[in-house]
Parts: structure tokens; sequence; C-alpha cells
């Protein structure tokens, strides 16, 4: 994977039921202090131009079908990346009724981040391993 | 030999005219059909011939017409209006043969169709005042005949009929006036005696004599204000019918302006050409901005026809101007950048028109807004549909780029001229021409995009079918002719010079650069249409052979993106309005959209609404601030004057008395 | 004019601009990228970026929904290759490229215009929402752009007697006054709003949006992907370099080599990278100063764009 993006690594971000903390850092390793764009990562608004999916929280069942959706979207090869301890194992949210599952139960995940929220250094280190910059 | 043409022409235009009325049922289509794809074909080779050899095809004959004779003189100007007239005719007959439906099978219908393209094929010879009024209302009672043989299923056909009838008649009477006022001050009705005359007419005479021929000749052509009837008649006329209205018709509209403008006065002051120009220029931005935002496709091609009209009338206009200040090479090139539009628009015009009929038998409908995903169900019919939209918009290498291109060029050269009315005029024109092609291409874009690709947007669309073969040949034929036209100009450039040399009679030069370019003789650089198009197709075919090398896989199909919801539906692609809305929007204060929000409350409490319904629709300015108001007057006057005659003899009586009373009373 | 076959000199001149073109398009996004994220006080992509992205796009799948017809997947490549065929003909390093007699102003405009209705109309084939709202308001822009970009090429086509992009080069090379005059100046500010609004650049257009809504550009691609959507990029940006390219030549014409030989051709590339360069920063700065207009503000800018080039024309005939 690395070797094929090769410094290049464009992802679109699925809220699956996050509590939008993960967003939060997100959205902060595109800001100056961090600025993940110089190694080639951009959020893309549509899964046609990505090269994966990064997806928050748990599953929710209204996101189930999205979620599938938008990974049949993206042109393969794909990757996809659960963000923080809710998409990994549903988190606090583990039991809740409106819980369809982790992410991995939905679509096939092939990284995780962990953390609650996992601080952007640890999400442009884990990143960084796709894009291989 | 081509005076016997033009007999043989008009002869066998006859025959399946009466073929059509007599012949029986089962042949009658294919036999008169047959006869008048003849009348073309001859026409067709006494116009090249005509055109060719510079001799013109003569008939005079005292027996047909009374007291003037019938007087018939094809030159190469008329000629080229002739073989245009005939390539249109040869394409719509072809498409008849497999083309059903509206009412065109009746005995009326084939004794008449032959009998309007058989006009269409004379009213250029026509070399006499008498003989062009006969042949021009002759088109016009007929052509209106055809656009009513529907009249008894649908009411808008009647509505549309009416108002073909009252514009194509006043237009009549103007022509008949100013055509009138020329003979009787020269003292003769021949155009040729008119001509040789004319220049020594006062001022007064041939300044109304040239406006009421041009509005007599304009609201044939659809130029605005006159053009009500057109986006009304028009779409309702049966297919065929419709393409040689738009795509020959209005030819003669322009060639009316120019043989009486130009032939026959001779040229005449700028102020005249100003007026075409500024007619032109709004007719073009008119028509384009309502074919922009209309959803009707006939409608929408037939506002896109005045939208043509009017950079001919700005072709005609620049000519005439630089002609009145003694630019005659560069009148020249504008009248031939103009002629070479009027052929090319009626080779896209007619594929239009016929495919979009097509396109109308195979989904059941013509609104754009029910249409969609037609170029996968209807293949040929799409794709000539589509090369004609595009050489409408002016795309390079196919032929409406050559003829816009030449008209630009004509407007750059002139501009250099001390002549303030050149300063302003060309300017203004070059920016009316250029919104035109901008709202020309967001036309076709829009009409093709949405009524051919996405998804279908009803089950007409969904379930429609290929049309017959014939109908498909019909069109394809014209199509055919945009794509060779467009890469090889070369074929058509030199008779539209040499026609444009006769009718000015100017002794001057080829002002074009031969070959398979298209230039200016004397300036730098050219356009070359067929080297343009090599280039594209040899820079495309390198690009898809990079993209196979890249990825040799081909495309995997999958479910459109529409983020992540589940119904991903026809209801969900922008229609035909939608995407004419920021135009609407932009184009307000002109357009005047009439939008109507209908919200129902529940009945328990206000705040609740239980339906909306939002109708917005656009009317034509011209018809809404002019011609309603006047016909709504005339109404009322009407009523009031038939208070005057209530029956009673005393009363009748006593106006014949006061009659009596005024006329004595005059002539004492 | 010379209408045989070229020599092999122009041949190499045309060649080499489109390899130029074809190179320098994605570096000139990339550096007005970096200028911009500079600007905003972080470090940004290196500038070769656009290149990694269209390498990794190059090789990747390419999907359509499952309505399209054969214009979806031909749109990417008359874009390209339209746009590549202007590269070739345009004078854009030395005054004779192969064919240059045909590089008619009018006809490079239309062969632009070529590649977006072909764009607009991909973006509706793909029968989505935003492909529609993208293709509606792409051509509802490019239309009235078209009246401020044709005048334009009227008030300078007027001193030199032709449309030919040569003859216009040459002319403003023999004459450097003439460059400062002012119809020159007006139709210099109107070609501008014309290629930021053609672009898609900022104001009139957001290219690094994310939200469907606001997008008019970014909206008509959002359905293409892999190798298709590289093109796409690849094209959008040889179509901004071109656009930079000819509006050097236009009115900073310096450099272009008008006589034949590699020394001329060495320093007619240096030149005018630098000013595309040059040209790619300042309009950089310029978006970073300025927010996206509202689409039915559009309009008044481009209106305003005619009004100037009217009065370049206009100018023009009476300094004449």
């Amino acid at each position: 994977m690395a070797k094929r993006n090769r410094g290049s690594l464009q992802l679109r971000h699925v809220d699956a039921g996050s509590c939008n903390g993960c967003e939060l850092e997100i959205a902060s390793i595109f800001s100056p202090v961090y600025d993940a764009e110089r190694f080639g990562m951009r959020l893309e608004a549509s899964p046609r131009h990505a090269d994966g999916l990064l997806v928050t929280g748990p599953v929710t069942r209204n996101m189930a079908d999205p979620l599938r959706k938008t990974f049949e979207a993206v042109p393969n090869p794909r990757v996809v990346v659960a963000v923080g301890d809710c998409a990994r194992n549903c988190g606090v949210f583990s039991g809740a009724y409106g819980v369809e599952g982790a992410v991995a139960d939905v679509v096939p995940v092939d990284l995780e981040i962990p953390g609650c929220p996992p601080d952007p250094q640890t999400i442009i280190t884990a990143l960084r391993g796709l894009s291989g910059t | 030999m081509t005076s016997d043409l033009l007999v043989v022409t008009a002869l066998i235009g006859l025959s399946s005219s009466a073929v059509g009325a007599m012949a029986p049922l089962r042949i009658r289509m294919h036999l008169s059909v047959a006869l008048t794809i003849a009348a073309c074909a001859s026409g067709f080779v006494m116009a090249a011939e005509v055109l060719h050899t510079g001799r013109a095809a003569v008939v005079h004959t005292t027996a047909l017409l009374p007291q003037s004779g019938l007087s018939m003189v094809l030159d190469r100007f008329g000629a080229l209006f002739v073989a245009v007239s005939a390539v249109v005719g040869i394409g719509a007959m072809v498409f008849r043969l497999g083309y059903h439906g509206q009412g065109l099978s009746s005995r009326t219908a084939s004794c008449i169709l032959p009998l309007f393209v058989t006009t269409l094929l004379l009213v250029p010879a026509a070399a006499n005042v008498t003989t062009f009024l006969f042949l021009w209302e002759l088109m016009a009672v007929t052509s209106l005949l055809l656009v009513l043989v529907d009249h008894r299923r649908r009411s808008e056909v009647a509505s549309a009929g009416q108002w073909y009838a009252v514009m194509t008649q006043f237009g009549a009477a103007a022509l008949l006036v100013g055509l009138v006022l020329l003979a009787t001050h020269t003292g003769s009705q021949s155009f040729a005696a008119i001509a040789a005359r004319s220049t020594h007419l006062p001022a007064g005479v041939r300044d109304s004599a040239f406006v009421l021929v041009v509005v007599g000749f304009g609201s044939k052509a659809g130029m605005v204000p006159l053009h009500v009837w057109l986006p009304r008649a028009h779409p309702e006329a049966p297919g065929p019918v419709s393409a040689l209205m738009s795509a020959a018709m209005v030819n003669l509209g322009i060639y009316g302006i120019v043989r009486v403008g130009d032939g026959l006065l001779g040229g005449g002051p700028a102020w005249w050409w100003l007026l075409v120009m500024a007619l032109g220029a709004l007719s073009a931005l008119f028509g384009s901005l309502h074919s922009a935002t209309s959803s009707d496709l006939k409608r929408l091609l037939a506002y896109s026809t005045t939208d043509n009209v009017g950079l001919m009338l700005l072709g005609v206009g620049a000519s005439g101007l630089f002609a009145s200040t003694g630019h005659r090479a560069l009148a020249l090139v504008a009248l031939v950048a103009t002629l070479l539009h009027v052929v090319f628009h009626a080779v896209f015009k007619g594929s239009l028109f016929l495919s979009a009929s097509s396109l109308q038998q195979a989904t059941g409908t013509r609104d754009l807004d029910r249409m969609g995903g037609l170029l996968r169900r209807v293949p040929l019919t799409g794709t000539i549909f589509l090369v004609g939209g595009l050489a409408m918009a002016a795309m390079p290498v196919l032929c409406g780029f050559v003829s816009e291109w030449l008209l630009l060029q004509a407007m750059l050269h002139g501009l250099p001229s001390s002549d303030p009315a050149i300063a302003v005029a060309m300017p203004i024109g070059v920016g009316a021409l250029a919104l035109t092609g901008g709202l020309t291409a967001l036309t076709i874009v829009k009409a093709a995009g949405i009524g051919l690709l996405g998804q279908p947007r009803s089950t007409g669309a969904a379930e429609a079918h290929e049309v017959g073969p014939s109908m498909r040949l019909g069109a394809a034929i014209l199509a055919t002719l945009c794509l060779v036209f467009g890469v090889a100009p070369f074929l058509v450039v030199p008779s539209v010079v040499d026609a444009a040399r006769s009718v000015t009679r100017a002794r001057i030069p080829d002002p074009l650069v031969g070959g398979w370019q298209v230039g200016l003789a004397g300036v730098h650089g050219a356009l070359a249409p067929g080297l343009l198009a090599l280039a594209l197709l040899i820079a495309v075919t390198l690009v898809a052979g990079a993209r196979r090398m890249l990825q040799p896989t081909p495309a995997r199909r999958t479910q459109a993106w529409g983020c992540g919801r589940d119904l991903q539906t026809a209801t969900m692609e922008y229609t035909a309005t939608s995407f004419g809305e920021p135009l609407t929007r932009v184009f307000e204060d002109v357009l005047r959209p009439a939008h109507d929000l209908d919200v129902s409350h529940a009945a328990e409490s206000r705040y609740y609404v239980e339906a909306a319904r939002f109708h917005t629709s656009l009317d034509d300015a011209f018809e809404r601030h002019a011609y309603r108001p006047a016909s709504v007057g005339l109404g009322r006057w009407g009523a009031l004057a038939r208070r005057v005659p209530n029956g009673s003899i005393h009363r009748y009586l006593a106006f014949g008395l006061v009659a009596l009373i005024v006329v004595l009373v005059v002539v004492g | 004019m010379r209408t045989g076959w070229p020599a092999a000199s122009m041949v190499a001149v045309s060649l080499l601009q489109v390899v130029g073109v074809l190179v320098g398009g994605p570096l000139l996004v990339g550096l007005m990228r970096t200028v911009r994220c500079r600007l905003e006080g972080r470090a940004g992509p290196p500038v070769r970026q656009p290149l990694l992205d269209l390498r990794k796009l190059a090789r990747r799948e390419r999907t359509t929904s499952d309505e399209t017809s054969w214009i979806f997947p031909l749109a990417p490549l008359v874009l390209v290759g339209s746009t590549v065929v202007v590269a070739a003909i345009a004078p854009l390093l030395a005054t004779d490229p192969a064919y240059g007699w045909s590089a008619d102003l009018f006809a490079v405009v239309f062969l632009l215009l070529l590649g977006s209705v072909a764009l607009a109309l991909g973006a509706l084939d793909s029968g989505t929402a935003f492909g529609g709202m993208g293709a509606s308001r792409a051509m509802t822009i490019g239309a009235l752009s078209e009246p401020a970009l044709l005048v334009v090429i009227l008030a300078l086509s007027v001193p030199a007697h032709s449309s030919n992009l040569p003859a216009i080069v040459t002319r403003s090379l023999a004459h450097p006054l003439w460059l400062a005059t002012p119809e020159r100046l007006l139709a210099l500010v109107a070609f501008v709003i014309v290629i930021v609004a053609e672009s898609g650049r900022l104001p009139v257009d957001n290219p690094s949006t994310h939200l469907e809504l606001t997008m008019i550009h970014e909206a008509m691609v959002l359905e293409y992907s892999g190798t298709d959507l590289a093109l796409i990029k690849l094209g959008e940006s040889m179509r901004l370099a071109v656009l930079m390219a000819l509006f050097a030549d236009l009115f900073v014409p310096w450099g272009v080599a008008s006589a034949p030989g590699p020394i001329h051709l060495v320093v007619g590339l240096a030149t005018t990278v630098a000013k595309v360069a040059a040209l790619g920063v300042g309009l950089a700065i310029f978006e970073v100063t300025v927010a996206k207009l509202r689409l039915f503000r559009v309009p008044e800018l481009l209106a305003g764009a005619f009004a100037l080039s009217v009065l370049a024309v206009l100018s023009a005939l009476v300094v004449a």
C-alpha cells in the first residue's frame, strides 16, 4: 500500500456515529500546527476520488448501509482506517441499542488507530505508514 | 438544360401532390414521397448546375398567372437556397417514410406536403412581384395547413395555427405593400427592371419599401419581435414539417431581405443595416435566452431557430453596413459568412428537428424533464441529436463553427475603419454573438445532457426503442453533412462565394483563400478545420491509448455515488428546468419568470403544512406585453363595432345614405 | 502564409510545448497550492505533489455508474486532447510552432470550450444530482464569460489586423510601446477575470471545497475515479497553464523565441516558465486575500469584465 501510494493519500471521512471527538482531532491534523497536507494527505469530498475511508465512531444502525455504500463507491484497491476506540470496538457505546457494531463488523478494516480520541500525532503517524512518507 | 430542369422540378412536385390527393391509400404515401424526393433531387441538380456554370435557369410563360405571367429566373444566389431546400427536403422526406402519427397520412396532408416542398424549391426562382407573392402565399398557406393537420386531437395545435396564420398574413401584407411600392415607382414588376431602376427612386420610397420588406420577411424568418408564432407552430407541426419549416422555410426570410436589400435596391444607407443588425442582435439574444431556459425539446429548438436567424441578420446587417461605408470586400465576407450559416443551420437544425421528432416518437413526450438515458436506448438517434446540437453550439470540427468564425472575422476586420457606426456596432455585435454562442453551448449541454444522458426520468424514456430505419436514415443524412461540412468547408465555400457575388453584383476578387483552410485573403493566419479535426483525433486517440496502457481493466460498473443514501433514483437528477434555473435568475429582469406557491395548511393548526405546490412558468415577454394586450384591445374594439349593425333595416339604409353623402362630398 | 509541411524545428517546438504543458500544468497547480499554504502559515505539500497524485491515480481502478453511456469515458479524453492541440499550435515558446498559421485565437477559445462542454456532458451522464448541479453552474458561468473573452480577443486583434496568435505576438514584440496603451491595460484586467472564471479559481469557484452545495467545477467530476480522474485533473491543470501562458503571450511577450535555433528556444522556455510561475504566484496570493463570491454575484463580475473589454475595443479605435 505504502509503495503504491508513495506520497499521496486521499481519504473520504465517514462519521458512522461518532461523538465528534475524533472529528476535532482529524480537523486539527490539517491545521497549521500538524499540517498533514505536507505528507500528501487530503480529505476528499467524493469516495470516488479517495484511496480509502477514514471511519470514526461506532456504526449506528442508520449509518451501516451508507457506510457499506461508501465503501462500495471507492475504487479498488481501497483501505479502511478505523479512527478511535469507538470505531475499533464501539468503546463506551458498546451494547447501546442504536449501535450495529464496530466498523470491522460492517466493512473490512485495514488499519486501526486507538485512542479516545487519538491525538493528532498518533493519527498522522499511522496514516504516514499508508502513504509511505 | 437548367431551364428544363426547373419545369421538370415543378411538374414532379405538382404530380406528387396530385398523387397524394388521388392515389389509393395503400400506395399513396410511398408514391408521393418518392415523387417528392425526385422533385428535390431534380431541384438539387438544377441548383448545382446553376451554381457551377453561373448560367441562370429562365422560364417565362404568360399562360399561368393573369396580368403578369409566370416569370422565373434562378440565378446563383437563388440556386444556393434551392439547393439547401432540396437537401433538407430529401432528409425530411426519407424521414417521412417511417414517420407515423400526427395526421400526416390523411389525404389532405399527403396532397399538401409535396406542394409545400415544391414551393420551397420554387420561391427563390421567382423573378417578378406577382410570381413571387403567389409562390410565397402558396408556401404560407400549405405550411399553415400542415401545422394544422392534428388540430382535432390537440387544442394547442389550433391555437398555434391561429398565431401562425395571423403573423404570416401580416407579414405577407407588409411584403405586398413593400414590393408593390417598388413596382409602381419603377413602372415594372420584373425584379430585373426594379433592380435596374431602383437607384433613382426617391429616398422615402426606398426607405419605406425596405422597412416593409424587412417586416414581411422578418415575420417569416422568426425575427424578434415578430417571432411569437414560431415557438408555437414549429413544435406543434408534425416532425418532417417542423424540420422543413425551421431548416428551409425561415431561410427564405433571409433570402428575401438580401434579395431586396442588396439585389433589388442595391444597398442602402447605414441606418437600414444598423436596424437589421439591431433586430438580429435582439433576436439572437432573446432566442438563445429562451431556448436556454425552455424545457420543451421542440420549443427549445424553435427558439434556437430565432437565435440563429438573429445571427444571420447580424451578418446581413454587417454586410450592408460595410457596403454602405465602402468596404466592398468585407461586405462580401460578411455575406458569405451569413450564407454559410444559412447552409449549415439548415443541416444541423434539420437533423436536430428530425431526431427530436424521433425521440418524441420513441418516448411519447417532448418534455426534457421526462426524458433521460436515451443515448443507451436509442443510440443512433441520440448520436444524431448530439452531433446536430454540437454543430449548433459551434463546437470545432462541426459546421456551425466555420460560419461563426467567418462572421467574427468579418466583424474584426471591419473595426479599424474610421466610421463611428461601425466602431460602435461591431463590438456590440461580437458581444451579442459571443453571449449567444455561450448560451447555445449551455442549451445543447442541457438538451443533450438532460434528454439523452443519465437515468431515464419516466417509464416512456425507460422503455424507449430505436425508431425505424428510414427515420434514422433521413436524420443521419443531415447529421453526416454537419460533420462533412465542418471538416471540409471547401465543399461549399466556393459556391457560397459565387452566390454572394451574384446578388451584390460586386465585381471584386474572391476575398477568401482557397484550399483546405478558410481564411481572408491578405490576412496572416487562417482556420484549418480539417487539420484541427485530424489533430484532435490523433490527440484523443493517443490519450485513450495512454489510458488503456495505464489501466487495462475496463471500468467497474457500480451504483452512482449519492452520498450513501438508499435511493438513487431519477428524481434526484437535475432536470432541464433546474439546469436553466441559475440563468433564469441571472436574467430575471428580462425573462420575468412567474412563480406560484400554494401552501395548504392542516386542519388542526396553521403551523402544520399539509401540502405545498410550487409552479413556475416562463412566458415570452413580447407575447405578454405586446401581443396579448393588442389582441385583447382588438377583441374589445370588435365587440364595440358589432353593436353598430343590430339587424334593423332602417339603420342599414341610414348607413347607405351617410356613405353616399360622404362619397359625394369627397368627390365633389 | 506557410501551409505546407512544417519544418522539423517547428515540430520540435510543438512537441516541447506539449511536454512542457503536460509536466508544467501539474507543477503550476502544485506551486500555487504551496504558496497558498505558506501564506496560511503551513508548510504545505511539495510543489510536485500533483504529479505524485497523478501517478497514483493513473493506476487506480476506473468506475462508472450503472446508467452511463459512451460520453462518460470519452469526456476526459476530449478534455485532455483539446488542450494538447491548443498547446501544440499556440506560440507559447516560439512564434512559429508547427501549424502556427492555424492557431487562431477564436479557434483556441472554441477548442477550450469543447473541453468544457465535454466535461459538462460527462457530468450529466453520471445521472447524479451533483453532476447536474455542477454542469448547470459551470455552463452558466461559461456562457456569461464568453462575451468578455471574445471582445478581449477583438481588442487584441484589431491592432494586429489578425486574430492569429503568432501574428499578435510578433506584432507585440515589434511594437513594445503598444503594450502600455490603455486598451491593453483594460483588456488585461478583463482577461484576468475571464481566466479566473474559466479555470474555476477563487473568487468564482473554490477548488479545494468539500461542501458539495458550494461546488461548481468539483461537483462535475465527483463521479470520476482512477485513470479518468487523473486525466481530468491533468486536463484542468493543463488548461490553467495554457491560459496563463496565453496571457503571458498576449500581455508580456518578451522572451518568446522569434527566430529559429536552440538558444532562442531555451531562452523562450526559461522566460515562459518564469512568467507563468510568477503569474501563478500572483494569482495564489490574490486567492488567499479574497473570499468566494456568491454564485449570483459572479454574473456582476463577468458583466464588469465585458464592460472593460468593450472599453478596450473603443479605446483601441480611438488610439489607432
